[in-house]
């Protein structure tokens, strides 16, 4: 039996089209409507809003909650400031990525970590000893996430102006529909974005609040497969999509490390021994196997091959999620893991692992596409991940200053 | 100023000086520290009543390495072995009972008495297990492999013991991998129809688990016990002259004869960890610095309260902690005015010179276990007596004897209350009363009772939760898997840190092996 979210009252009289999925164990909407194009629109053109409250939340309090996040995850939470959020992974002892989420500090002694899958055991195993209270708290948290480029005015009107001034990846608190609320300035599509987090029972009059405000700024509620084209677009990995947890790997071949999913960025040697972290210093001496790159698969291309059988270029509705081998020439060099066509880049796009000697950006490489039920292969060029990354995601101009979208 | 050493040993155990005493001999700088003032560890003498050398843990020898007593050349340092003709009396309230002898013929003549079936067919029991022990010493000495990696030296030694294992023949080859796995209850069902030959049989299985003969894997523990016993011997009762602390004296005085320092009182604090590697320990708040630090103290108190457990690996750490040890086992010893006279065989023969075994059948030992299972004392327990002074006169005062006691199922955690002075009182009663329904002038000769409850062998020799094996000698938790699989190898995940006690590969019993095991694989860094 699927649990429903806090905002299930909500959501469930505007899924038109009843389209729902499973999320950790909860109901999800995959979409509002027929088709997800509003929804993803409203992503990158007004404002969306995405139930995320299935993530899972610890709470990690004590004297020592710094010393021990600090060796679970591969970033430096010594230099997490107050209120700051760290996007970080986190590996077993050989360095493999088991899991990654958000870690915000709440006070100096108090964390928050979201995470995509259970990690209550993990969390303990690494404290013993240590002076820290480790509390699952995914269901004392219901979360919102309110993406897109209008996000900022919402809040504005919704919280009378508490998130203004909210950096990238920081922490605020404020009101909104009277109810008291966290505010960070994170998500999931690579855009200007907030996400919401407060008591399961204020999560009607918070979802209230946001959806009054932001009617005149176009807000939508969005579902799964819009926030799936945005979090391609936005090169960010989905786990046991693009990578497969460490300790659900049957085989060592399925493990990642974070220099193979393109999060090096997040890896500290320098700081505290962390999980991983002798594993990662003679990986990165070696350097890595795979490197994960976004691919950006050529129209030319994919005109000529749908030519040869009489029909234009046949594109994917949906973000795909299957692993799709990548050549250079005719060998195997790597596979793609997710895709789709970006919409607003007007591009066909994939993430893919792709063995390092063949992964320098600009590379030429094909990558299979099954035309009228043949494989074929199209031309794709290796770029960065992040396709999209507008400047709003990051910037902080003042809400008067700021045209609306 | 803190001196320098090659190699710091904790514990003064007996593995621990073995492994000190190869160290010294090969050169190394070495000081061992034992906490408590006398040496030997779980096998201690010590004069608990005056004029009396108890033996306060083990009271009789496992498979003692005979290449380390010879290499160390303890006999000259004073070790002397006793092994008496009888290795196990079982007393029976009525009827006949049981005496088992090193020779298995006389055995089996004794046996007639009881059941002609099991007295034909105790010799060809005793040739098979006498196969089976022999395959486990081979495995014994060699180093297990490791499991989560591709050494080829690994194969290699792996195959060598499959060759060894070959080389029985294949009847036997099949028969020794078909009985491992087994409960005792279920092999000698096999063989065996009187209550009493199984009795006294499967009570050798089943010293220090938390399990009955009727639990799998029994055989093993029982073919353990029987590593390097003789040809036909079943229960060895081997013992030393002047208590089984002599071994440890012989051991120290080998390895001062090498060069090792010896240092008792001297408790060690914590082990030194500077980044991944131990640096040495911290004793009365000084550090003594070394090489490598070699622990023989079991894993949880290794891991758990001589390091910060953030110095392992979360999945290490997890695995560790994860070691069952469930002590079952208390010691009671009585100083005698005299000896106790068995009803069902009257007299001071020589089949009181092993041990005696209340053990007269095998659903007996399971009962004994039931209470177990449920946090409580056994109300009929188990007990292995064993009365030293019969073929050692120097362990008691003249006309005196000594009895040793190890009772079991006493459980370490207890359901209903604690181990305080009424319950370590109620257990030596239990024992007195429990023999003196076979013997019962007992308790009149008794003139001082010294008892050991599971917490007092925690807090007197540190054993982690009162198991004397350093951890359950159970399938899941023997060969490459003791500790703990990934670890079998006497090196800890902390560089410069390695295992030699009895939580090691071969396991617990006075052997030696660990101890010799971890000497060679220390040498090989």
């Amino acid at each position: 039996m699927l649990r429903t979210t806090p905002f299930h009252s909500r959501i469930a009289p505007l899924n038109l089209a009843q389209n729902w999925r499973r999320w950790s164990g909860y109901l999800a909407a995959s979409a509002y409507e027929f088709h997800h194009n509003r929804e993803y629109w409203a992503i990158r053109n007004s404002a969306a809003m995405i139930d995320v409250s299935p993530l899972y939340k610890y709470g990690i309090e004590g004297p020592d909650a710094e010393r021990l996040l600090d060796r679970v995850v591969t970033r430096d939470v010594t230099k997490c400031e107050l209120h700051q959020v760290f996007y970080t992974p986190w590996c077993d002892d050989d360095g493999k990525v088991m899991d990654d989420g958000t870690l915000t500090r709440l006070a100096d002694d108090s964390f928050r970590l979201t995470s995509a899958e259970p990690n209550l055991r993990w969390l303990q195993d690494n404290a013993l000893g240590m002076n820290v209270g480790i509390r699952d708290i995914s269901d004392d948290l219901a979360a919102l996430a309110l993406q897109g480029p209008n996000a900022r005015r919402i809040l504005h009107d919704a919280a009378d102006g508490a998130a203004d001034d909210l950096r990238f990846f920081r922490l605020t608190k404020g009101e909104i529909g009277g109810v008291p609320v966290e505010i960070t300035r994170t998500g999931y599509t690579g855009d200007l974005g907030y996400e919401i987090w407060t008591d399961p029972a204020n999560a009607e009059a918070l979802w209230d609040g946001l959806m009054e405000a932001g009617d005149k700024h176009r807000i939508l509620p969005a579902g799964m497969l819009a926030l799936d084209v945005a979090r391609v677009e936005a090169g960010l990995i989905l786990i046991s999509v693009d990578y497969v947890p460490a300790h659900q790997a049957v085989i060592e071949g399925r493990k990642s490390s974070p220099f193979e999913l393109g999060l090096g960025w997040t890896v500290k040697l320098g700081g505290n021994w962390f999980v991983g972290r002798d594993a990662l210093i003679a990986e990165k001496e070696r350097g890595p196997e795979w490197e994960f790159r976004g691919l950006d698969v050529s129209w030319d291309s994919l005109e000529a091959l749908y030519g040869e059988v009489g029909l234009p270029p046949q594109l994917p509705s949906e973000g795909w999620r299957t692993s799709v081998p990548v050549y250079s020439g005719n060998t195997q060099v790597g596979y793609a893991t997710s895709g789709c066509w970006s919409p607003l880049l007007k591009k066909y796009i994939a993430l893919a692992h792709i063995q390092s000697q063949y992964a320098g950006i600009g590379t030429n490489l094909r990558v299979e596409v099954t035309v009228e039920h043949y494989r074929k292969k199209a031309a794709a060029r290796v770029v960065e991940t992040q396709f999209f990354n507008p400047e709003r995601k990051r910037s902080n101009p003042s809400v008067a200053d700021e045209v609306p979208a | 100023m803190s001196v320098s050493y090659d190699t710091v040993v904790i514990g003064a155990g007996h593995n621990g000086l073995v492994t000190a005493a190869y160290l010294a001999r090969a050169g190394h700088k070495v000081l061992v520290l034992e906490q408590r003032d006398v040496v030997g560890g779980a096998a201690s003498t010590e004069e608990v009543f005056p004029g009396f050398k108890v033996d306060t843990g083990a009271h009789r020898l496992g498979g003692l390495s005979s290449t380390v007593v010879n290499d160390l050349g303890l006999a000259r340092h004073g070790l002397e072995l006793i092994d008496s003709e009888a290795t196990a009396f079982v007393p029976v309230l009525g009827g006949t009972p049981l005496t088992l002898w090193r020779d298995p013929r006389k055995t089996a003549e004794a046996i007639r008495e009881i059941s002609a079936t099991d007295a034909d067919a105790w010799v060809p029991f005793t040739e098979l297990i006498g196969k089976a022990a022999s395959f486990l010493e081979a495995a014994w000495t060699s180093t297990p492999p490791d499991v989560t990696g591709n050494d080829l030296g690994d194969l290699f030694a792996t195959a060598k013991l499959g060759l060894k294992l070959r080389r029985l023949g294949k009847r036997d080859m099949v028969e020794v991998m078909r009985i491992l796995p087994m409960s005792v209850y279920e092999l000698l069902g096999e063989w065996f129809e009187s209550d009493l030959v199984k009795g006294a049989i499967a009570a050798s299985a089943v010293t220090g688990l938390c399990q009955g003969p009727m639990a799998g894997g029994t055989v093993y523990t029982l073919l353990h016990h029987h590593v390097g016993a003789g040809a036909g011997v079943i229960r060895p009762t081997r013992r030393v002259r002047g208590g089984v602390g002599r071994l440890a004296d012989a051991l120290v005085t080998a390895c001062k004869q090498a060069g090792a320092e010896v240092r008792t009182g001297a408790s060690v604090e914590s082990i030194l960890v500077e980044g991944d590697t131990a640096v040495g320990v911290l004793v009365d708040r000084a550090e003594i610095r070394a090489q490598r630090v070699v622990s023989s103290a079991d894993p949880r108190r290794t891991f758990f309260e001589l390091m910060e457990p953030s110095e392992m690996t979360p999945e290490f750490a997890r695995k560790m902690g994860n070691i069952r040890y469930r002590g079952v086992c208390a010691k009671v010893h009585l100083a005698l005015s005299g000896l106790p006279d068995f009803t069902c065989q009257p007299g001071a023969g020589d089949h009181l010179k092993g041990v005696i075994s209340i053990s007269p059948s095998l659903e007996y030992v399971e009962r004994a276990f039931d209470a177990a299972k449920y946090g409580r004392i056994s109300q009929r327990p188990y007990l292995e007596a064993s009365i030293p002074s019969l073929s050692d006169a120097s362990v008691a005062p003249d006309g005196k004897h000594l009895m040793s006691i190890l009772f079991q199922y006493a459980p370490y955690s207890l359901r209903d209350g604690a181990w305080d002075d009424a319950a370590s009182a109620k257990l030596g009663d239990l024992a007195v009363e429990t023999l003196a329904e076979y013997a019962p002038n007992l308790a009149s000769l008794i003139e001082a009772r010294h008892v050991l409850t599971p917490l007092d062998l925690k807090r007197d020799f540190g054993l982690a939760e009162g198991n004397i094996y350093h951890g359950e000698m159970t399938l899941d938790q023997l060969l490459f898997m003791r500790p703990v699989p990934g670890a079998s190898r006497y090196r800890a995940p902390v560089k410069g840190l390695y295992l030699c006690g009895a939580g090691t590969h071969p396991g617990g019993g006075v052997t030696g092996v660990p101890g010799f095991n971890a000497a060679r694989e220390i040498l090989k860094d």
